[in-house]
């Protein structure tokens, strides 16, 4: 471990780094859209230590608040600048066990960074860059991720099964598991880790670091059964049987189609099945790796989202000529996290936007063009955003032999049909309070089943919330 | 992790492999699937259930060793270990008294039926099963149908066994001759289209064992879309089975194409790893 040197800045050098944020190292633009590797290297430790002293440490603290699971971040930026990186990421897991992934995806710019004081007249602090660092940091230099470095706990005799490996899974497992009780995940997939595995791409979560977090909730005697798909080979009444309270967070895993034309044509594939072959079965390593992908030569992207960059990106990434980003508003409406969307307009994805598809045209059975027609921006609809309207005769198709649908997923029908007493609404989400608890005595659930898709952040909190409502409802059960 | 338990060679492409997974046997029904990944750089394939035995906690497989994956499995022994097996995928096929019901099962397609006929035996249907192949050393499953099948039907193109022509002739024959009430097809999909369009004029309910592309063979992927009725439904979550009357079979059969310069690639450095060295 290389000694930190703390620096000592004058009043009148933290003015002036207080100015602009740290960049953040990245592989070159153009170098990037070529390989699969991270495309952000991360901070060095001056790079945190910089970034730290720019912190005002207000008393305000608005970015905790714009944390959806409260991070101390003033006090983890303070143990920063006193160069005790393992000590701000152990502060971090406090409130968020997966530091390391959510430094990497979450949309600080709308979440805690958009609400940091320094930001009202300067760039804000990179809040997110350093909470990278210090897990990143910890993960090499304090012996793995802190998640398995706790005394083991006095078992507390009950067994909790959690259904799916995901971010809300893992947060589940390894707050129960801290708390003694006895943790069994079931995944549906041959591989841990759930939209971490099989959705983001390696360029921007490389797998290693979602291994080494799942290693970490291994190593605190939790036990994970792969290739079981729970509604199918157990059902939520068999789990309640053998185990004293479940949780599902099985995500948002069904794709969605336009239900246009020419959906079904060879060259068509969902965000889910195109990320999937590529992240989960590593298609991009084809013929080592058994599982093949149509590298398209031209692709369109349909989608505004973070998986529709992450589709547009893996797609240049694979080899494709030339990559169309087909959104139907404009660049200010894109639900994307602005950093990916940056990322992408960098490594030359065009974007078409004000475009809807509304045919995909073929020849033999494979898709020879994308029809579209352009859009033009009306009155903001029940979202507030801009309606987009069809601009009558502007018809045109750009040509492609691969479409990839990113237009958001929908509930997964596997465990509400083999559950029928377990309530869900009307687009088939598990109905669940703010504590996780679902109608059946005993069920929690938390992330995307019950809100719909939303971020790895998001999940993770929900999963906090309902690990503490089953540890509470465990212990009502000690009374009882 | 799954254990191969026991290994037969049906036909020189066709491999019957036995395999330990006491979970799924407990649950599977007739008609459900599961996906199997052969290796740690395997692909996900979909296998159809030939066997289902709980009693002793294992599974039947077929594999028809044509793409990498089925070879890696058809070159396993008893004693090796599958990477991944999962399910039981799919809904069950609907088991009840049709009557008289006629089960056509086309080259690795005779295997799933077992489990099915079966079923539909002791539900106290008259059964017929229907096998055919190019010629007589090509059939298999002729002796395991018979197990539990009223009659079994024999087919070959050259006439060296049973009737001369295509297992559709022979439903055609059966129909005439003594009236089937309810057709089960599984089959390479351009025999499960013809046994459909042989039984339409009838009116006779056709349910088909659909085997389009899947990955996860959970509904989370997209890749088994198929059309039926003009309505897209996923092989994986929807199926396996159909309604054959309703299934567009070109569109499957166009789809089931999608990766053959791929697959040619792949098995071509398979077969290349799998040369054995000079000792």
């Amino acid at each position: 471990m290389a000694e930190i040197k703390i620096p000592e800045f004058t009043k009148e050098e933290i003015k002036e780094i207080r100015k602009t944020r740290t960049a953040m190292p990245e592989q070159d633009a153009k170098a990037r859209g070529r390989n699969f590797e991270e495309v952000t290297i991360g901070f060095t430790a001056e790079d945190a230590l910089r970034e730290a002293n720019r912190c005002l440490a207000c008393k305000k603290r608005d970015c905790v608040s714009g944390c959806p699971v409260e991070v101390p971040i003033p006090e983890f930026i303070a143990l920063i600048k006193e160069g005790d990186f393992i000590g701000a990421a152990k502060k971090i897991k406090e409130k968020n066990p997966v530091p390391a992934v959510c430094g990497r995806v979450c949309p600080q710019e709308s979440q805690c960074e958009s609400k940091c004081a320094l930001g009202k007249k300067n760039e804000p602090v990179a809040i997110g860059r350093m909470e990278r660092f210090v897990a990143d940091y910890e993960r090499v230099n304090g012996g793995g991720s802190s998640n398995g470095q706790v005394k083991k706990p006095k078992p507390s005799g009950f067994k909790v099964a959690v259904v799916g490996t995901g971010p809300a899974g893992l947060v589940v497992a390894a707050d129960l598991a801290k708390l003694g009780h006895e943790v069994t995940m079931f995944e549906a997939l041959h591989k841990a880790g759930g939209v971490l595995v099989y959705g983001i791409p390696e360029f921007r979560l490389p797998k290693a670091i979602v291994q080494s977090e799942v290693d970490g909730i291994k190593a605190l005697g939790v036990n994970i059964k792969v290739d079981s798909v729970v509604g199918k080979l157990y059902t939520i009444d068999e789990l309640l049987g053998d185990f004293d309270a479940v949780f599902i967070g099985s995500g948002a895993g069904l794709p969605m189609f336009l239900n246009i034309p020419g959906e079904n044509l060879n060259g068509v594939y969902s965000a889910n099945e195109f990320l999937t072959r590529t992240n989960l079965m590593k298609a991009y390593l084809f013929p080592e790796y058994d599982t093949p992908i149509k590298k398209g030569g031209h692709v369109a992207v349909v989608g505004g989202g973070n998986v529709a960059m992450d589709s547009a990106r893996t797609a240049l990434r694979l080899g494709a000529e030339a990559v169309y980003l087909v959104y139907r508003r404009s660049m200010e409406e894109l639900p994307a996290r602005k950093e990916e969307v940056h990322h992408a307009i960098e490594e030359g994805i065009d974007f078409r936007l004000l475009t809807n598809p509304v045919e995909i045209v073929g020849e033999d059975g494979w898709v020879r063009g994308i029809k579209c027609v352009k859009m033009e921006l009306g009155e903001p609809d029940e979202s507030g955003r801009r309606r987009p309207v069809t601009i009558e005769g502007s018809e045109y198709v750009i040509e492609v032999d691969t479409v990839v649908m990113s237009i958001g997923t929908g509930s997964n029908p596997i465990i509400p049909n083999s559950t029928p007493d377990l309530e869900i609404n009307r687009r088939g989400y598990i109905v669940a309070d703010e504590s996780g608890a679902t109608s059946k005595p005993g069920v929690f659930a938390g992330g995307d089943i019950v809100t719909g898709s939303a971020t790895v952040i998001l999940a993770a909190g929900a999963g906090r919330k309902a690990a503490n409502s089953i540890h509470e409802y465990l212990m009502t059960k000690v009374k009882a | 992790m799954a254990k191969v338990l026991g290994k037969e060679v049906l036909r020189s492409d066709l491999i019957a492999l036995k395999v330990e997974a006491p979970e799924i046997a407990k649950k599977a029904k007739a008609g459900q699937f599961v996906v199997v990944r052969a290796d740690e750089v395997g692909e996900r394939i979909p296998l159809s259930l030939a066997r289902i035995s709980p009693e002793d906690g294992s599974l039947g497989l077929v594999v028809q060793t044509i793409g990498v994956t089925s070879s890696k499995l058809g070159a396993m022994n008893v004693g090796d270990d599958i990477a991944d097996i999962a399910g039981p995928m799919g809904h069950a096929t609907p088991i009840k008294n049709y009557g008289r019901v006629a089960l056509l099962g086309g080259g690795f397609g005779a295997a799933p039926m077992y489990p099915i006929g079966k079923a539909l035996k002791e539900a106290g249907n008259t059964v017929t099963s229907i096998i055919g192949a190019r010629s007589a050393d090509l059939l298999v499953y002729e002796k395991e149908l018979a197990e539990f099948s009223d009659q079994v039907l024999v087919s070959t193109d050259d006439g060296s066994k049973g009737f001369k022509g295509l297992v559709t002739d022979v439903l055609k024959q059966e129909i005439e001759a003594n009236g089937v009430d309810w057709v089960m097809a599984i089959g390479p999909a351009i025999m499960m289209k013809f046994v459909s369009l042989a039984t339409k004029p009838y009116g006779i309910k056709t349910f088909v064992s659909l085997n389009p592309i899947m990955v996860d063979g959970t509904g989370m992927c997209g890749a088994c879309r198929v059309s039926v009725g003009g309505k897209t439904m996923f092989g994986c979550t929807d199926g396996p089975d159909f309604d054959g009357h309703l299934v567009d079979w070109d569109l499957l059969m166009t789809r089931q194409r999608t990766y053959l310069t791929e697959e040619k690639v792949a098995m071509e450095k398979y077969s290349c790893s799998c040369v054995p060295s000079a000792k």
